[in-house]
């Protein structure tokens, strides 16, 4: 491979008549953030120069910008779901009102803000640059899918408001009730399918930009971590979304022709729905987890000033997350009636898969080991990353146990699990990601010092609000229920508790990174002592990165790399 | 940008090699395709029973094979590039045995 690859390297050389010092540009106008004074030129700053620019740089910004808006959007609404379950009885919403919500929250935080997350914002704009190239291979098509990614956030908004009512389903849109509810699930299926369309082109993007625009001297052995896991969460993208395109339109089909696909009464076979919509929806989780895992792994050597420990098994284990991922999907079903042969198959598989997750953990820690550790922001977020998703990994050993998931399946015990390793992992690993680029991306930096604050407020809010629910799911309490019995009634209420120390917290974090970035101090080019190629580029981030092919560094050799800031 | 542009023209050389497929080809394989649709016709006339289903599945992979090989030229790409669409067959290929793990143990 890796021959064939290089060959094809292509001339990314586009003004030789550059200073051939360094790799960047000193001269350009940077893309975004503090300009220099009397700098003229760029690309303009006018809104068509945005939604329409093939800058990865901007692509990365703009879906950095609106998953920000729908997880608060996404946000909101799973507070007001805590305020309702604050105490029993029917307060607050109408049950048809909290099934519309929970389903909203649930298809807002999967599809339009987790999905895209890591990859669509802070992989669009470093993949490219730690592997030396100036933009992904195909920077029309990466517009392009924003702007399906606006056109499905359109048309999921626009469930909501018409038709015979919100989508009641939730994320899962199981049949039969998805085919016979009346509410508006035939426009939400089609926003899924859009949706799904705009991480495809993503991954493929990613694929093609791996292998073809390293620069020279870059083997897949330098290629940095984070690259590797974007390589790995590719593949599932482009491998798995398809089916949940396909299964999403087989809903409405079903819906409109009434085909009896899936309707027993017609013929068909619930549970195909099932497998399909798994089929998808577990490697789903770990196109949500593997980005993350590759920023934690980009962060925590360079908090500890020594080398990744592992670095080939780290690369591997993402590989064979993403292969093995493909083989447990069933472990959502062990109670649907499917058969017992396929329960065995698929809770000895779903142990085989949680062994590559344990191989980064513990390469992470021994990373740390001895280590010259210095407790910035973005290590605090990554160290939070790996508490909260060795408990949420581990409770989902617990459900992949057919024997026990009998009894806690569809309870809040498996709502905790995914929020310990959805929020907990993904959303700490995206917030690392926030902390560690911000500077480099927006030329400034946010106050320390209140960063470290919102951490330990959304460490403590999120084990406040989600690890009561596993007490509560063990003692029965099911999910998705409009209300529930009085003895539930104190761990309810410290739960949603929880929900506003976290809301604290995130406001907090986002209120720092906004006046960090108005009125922050000018950040230094490699304030973290990185060693990856983007801390070689001024800051913020010209235009142009690089004028001529950088020399592929060790990316985890620190000898002589000295935070500047 | 600059990139991209080096790509495409890079690919059209690389396409040039080879040069179109020649009509004769193109033709027989369209032949091709309608004999192995007139098959299937012919093949759900007859009861097979189990069979039926697979020589639909068959037939219809064959000419996906043709379609694929042929008009989408993965005949004359790289290794890498048929690895990689090999590599979605085989994933599905696992998907849908990975299934019948359940269909087919169903009381
Ligand atoms: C060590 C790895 C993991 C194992 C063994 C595991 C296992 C499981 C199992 C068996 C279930 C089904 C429980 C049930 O419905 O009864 C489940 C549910 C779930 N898991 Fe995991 N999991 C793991 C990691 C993850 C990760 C990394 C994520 C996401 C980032 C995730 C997200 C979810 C979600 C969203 C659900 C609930 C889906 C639903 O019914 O709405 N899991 N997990
Ligand atoms: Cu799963």
């Amino acid at each position: 491979m890796d021959q064939t690859d290089q060959t094809d390297q292509t001339d990314q050389t586009g003004h030789p008549d550059q200073t051939p010092s360094t790799a960047a540009s000193g001269a350009s106008q940077p893309f975004f953030g503090p300009q220099n004074p009397g700098a003229t030129g760029g690309k303009g700053s006018g809104l068509a120069s945005w939604i329409f620019s093939t800058d990865h740089k901007r692509i990365g910004l703009l879906y950095l910008g609106l998953i920000g808006l729908m997880f608060t959007v996404a946000l909101v609404l799973g507070l007001i779901l805590r305020l309702k379950l604050m105490t029993p009885g029917s307060t607050l919403l109408t049950p048809q009102q909290y099934n519309a919500m929970f389903t909203l929250h649930g298809v807002i935080m999967v599809f339009m803000v987790v999905i895209p997350s890591i990859p669509a914002s802070f992989g669009n704009i470093f993949l490219p640059l730690q592997i030396g190239a100036n933009d992904v291979s195909f920077p029309r098509l990466n517009n392009f899918s924003w702007w399906l990614y606006v056109l499905g956030m359109t048309l999921a908004i626009t469930s909501i408001f018409t038709g015979a009512g919100a989508p009641d389903t939730g994320w899962t849109f199981y049949v039969p009730f998805s085919e016979r509810t009346t509410t508006n699930v035939s426009l939400a299926v089609i926003a899924v399918f859009i949706l799904g369309f705009s991480s495809i082109l993503t991954g493929l993007n990613f694929i093609t930009t791996v292998h073809r625009l390293r620069t020279p001297g870059m083997t897949w052995k330098k290629l940095p971590l984070f690259v590797w896991s974007l390589y790995a969460t590719g593949w599932i993208q482009v491998l798995a979304t398809p089916i949940l395109g396909i299964t999403a339109l087989l809903i409405f089909a079903e819906r409109v022709l009434h085909l009896g696909l899936f309707d027993p009464g017609l013929g068909g076979d619930p549970l195909l729905y099932q497998h399909l919509f798994w089929i998808y929806s577990h490697p789903a989780v770990y196109i949500m987890i593997l980005p993350a895992m590759g920023v934690i792994s980009e962060i925590i050597p360079v908090f500890a000033r020594k080398p990744i420990f592992g670095y080939n098994m780290i690369a591997f284990s993402s590989l064979a997350i993403a292969f093995a991922g493909s083989l447990v999907w069933a472990h959502h079903m062990f109670t649907s009636g499917m058969s017992d042969t396929a329960v065995l198959v698929f809770s000895f598989l779903t142990f085989v898969v949680a062994i590559p997750s344990a191989i980064k953990v513990f390469n992470w820690l021994s990373t740390l080991y001895k280590g010259s550790i210095s407790l910035d922001p973005p290590l605090l977020f990554s160290l939070g990353f790996i508490f909260m998703f060795s408990i949420g990994g581990l409770t989902g050993l617990v459900l992949g146990a057919a024997g026990t998931d009998i009894h806690v399946h569809d309870t809040y015990f498996v709502v905790a699990h995914f929020h310990y390793v959805i929020f907990g992992g993904t959303g700490l690993g995206m917030f690392a990601a926030m902390h560690y680029w911000f500077p480099k991306v927006f030329g400034r930096m946010y106050d320390h010092g209140r960063a470290a604050w919102a951490f330990w407020l959304i460490l403590l809010g999120m084990n406040v609000l989600y690890f009561p629910m596993f007490i509560m799911g063990l003692q029965g309490m099911p999910r998705r229920y409009y209300d529930y019995l009085p003895q539930y009634a104190p761990l309810q209420m410290l739960s949603t508790w929880g929900s506003w120390l976290l809301a604290v917290g995130l406001g907090l974090m986002f209120w720092n990174l906004y006046r960090g970035c108005r009125f922050g101090p000018r950040a230094t080019q490699n304030p973290w002592g990185g060693a990856t190629l983007e801390w070689t580029l001024p800051t913020p981030l010209p235009h142009e990165a690089f004028h001529h092919d950088p020399e592929a560094p060790e990316p985890y050799d620190y000898k002589g790399i000295n935070p500047d800031g | 940008m600059t990139t991209s542009t080096g790509m495409t023209d890079k690919h059209g050389a690389h396409e040039a090699q080879h040069g179109p497929l020649s009509y004769r080809l193109l033709l027989g394989i369209w032949l091709g395709l309608m004999a192995l649709t007139a098959t299937t016709i012919t093949a759900t006339r007859i009861d097979l029973g189990f069979l039926n289903v697979v020589a639909a599945m068959g037939i219809a992979s064959a000419k996906a094979g043709l379609v694929i090989f042929f008009f989408m030229h993965l005949k004359y790409e790289n290794r890498l590039i048929k690895g990689m669409a090999l590599t979605a067959f085989v994933i599905l290929a696992i998907a849908i045995g990975l299934t019948f793990v359940d269909v087919g143990y169903r009381y």
